[in-house]
């Protein structure tokens, strides 16, 4: 049987950081909270990204910080949406990165929007 | 974002991730499969950690063990676990010769305190009616090979009731640190269906 609670490398440590303290994500009885799998997707890629040494984790942290804090003084009465903040930070630091060019992304997103779903309009 | 004749319902963030993750692999900056391999890691080791704490715990310190079989929902209030659990916990100790294994035949009842998320295999109508019935097959079709002479029992966890297993520890894990025992003790071991 595969022991699940030590194969995931040193890096990890008891504690783990990066899900606690300031800017850290929503959890529920020790467990993440994704509402929706686009949610864990955007957690899975900035932890990959992360791992593979394109930032490191205290840069996100850092940014992310600073934009729930904006998003604190400027949402008045909307819902509070971390993953959404958590998105929008990812999108930010690698466009600022240089690593991905905010017009390629938009025109992706564009693309994928515009996929056709079985419907006939 | 969406269309007004757009019957797909799907968020634009959901897009916008999409659409990111697409690029990122293509310049080679996300290997293929990384982002699956993180969630299913943290989806695993997330939740079980709080009972992995607790095992090591109850490992290390005898007073805290014997706090814990007796009354499982106080001892576990030791520690600083997120969400309150409202139903009783109760911690049974696997011996060298008892082995317990938790199931919940009615549905999917869970530790979730302890444990976090249950796996797939948990919920599944097969481990849920055979485990009761024939439990050493199954132990040993998930592999766990036990000695005929070790007596195992089964817990059937309800709504009001929840079970952990204390595992026995490892004899090459003695004098280890709490925190590095921690790392040792696995969610299949806490379910009972590893050692």
């Amino acid at each position: 049987m595969v022991d699940l609670m030590t194969d995931a490398g040193s890096e990890d440590s008891f504690l783990v950081p990066e899900l606690t303290g300031l800017g850290a994500p929503p959890m529920a009885n020790g467990e993440l909270l994704f509402e929706q799998p686009w949610q864990s997707r955007a957690f899975g890629m900035a932890r990959a990204l992360c791992e593979a040494g394109v930032f490191t984790w205290d840069d996100f942290r850092q940014l992310l910080i600073v934009n729930i804090q904006r998003w604190e003084q400027d949402s008045g009465t909307q819902t509070y949406a971390y993953y959404d903040i958590f998105l929008q930070t990812l999108t930010l630091l690698l466009v600022k990165k240089g690593l991905c060019p905010q017009a390629e992304l938009d025109n992706r997103q564009h693309q994928l929007a515009e996929r056709p779903h079985g419907h006939d309009h | 974002m969406s269309e007004p004749h757009d019957h797909h319902e799907t968020p634009p963030q959901a897009i916008r991730a999409e659409a990111l993750e697409s690029l990122l692999m293509e310049k080679g900056l996300l290997a293929a499969g990384a982002v699956d391999a993180v969630i299913a890691r943290y989806a695993e080791r997330v939740g079980p950690m709080n009972g992995a704490r607790v095992v090591a715990r109850a490992w290390c310190d005898v007073d805290f063990r014997r706090r814990l079989l007796l009354d499982g929902t106080a001892a576990i209030s030791e520690f600083d676990l997120e969400g309150g659990q409202v139903e009783k916990l109760v911690v049974v100790a696997n011996s060298a010769k008892v082995h317990n294994v938790v199931v919940c035949t009615l549905c999917s009842c869970y530790p979730w305190a302890v444990l976090g998320l249950p796996p797939t295999w948990y919920k599944d109508p097969a481990y849920r009616s055979r485990v009761v019935r024939e439990p050493r097959s199954v132990l040993r079709e998930m592999g766990l090979d036990l000695q005929d002479d070790v007596q195992i029992r089964v817990w059937d966890s309800s709504a009001e009731v929840r079970y952990m297993v204390l595992p026995e520890q490892p004899l090459d894990t003695f004098g280890m640190a709490e925190a590095d025992l921690a790392e040792r003790v696995s969610r299949d071991a806490m379910i009972g269906v590893a050692r």
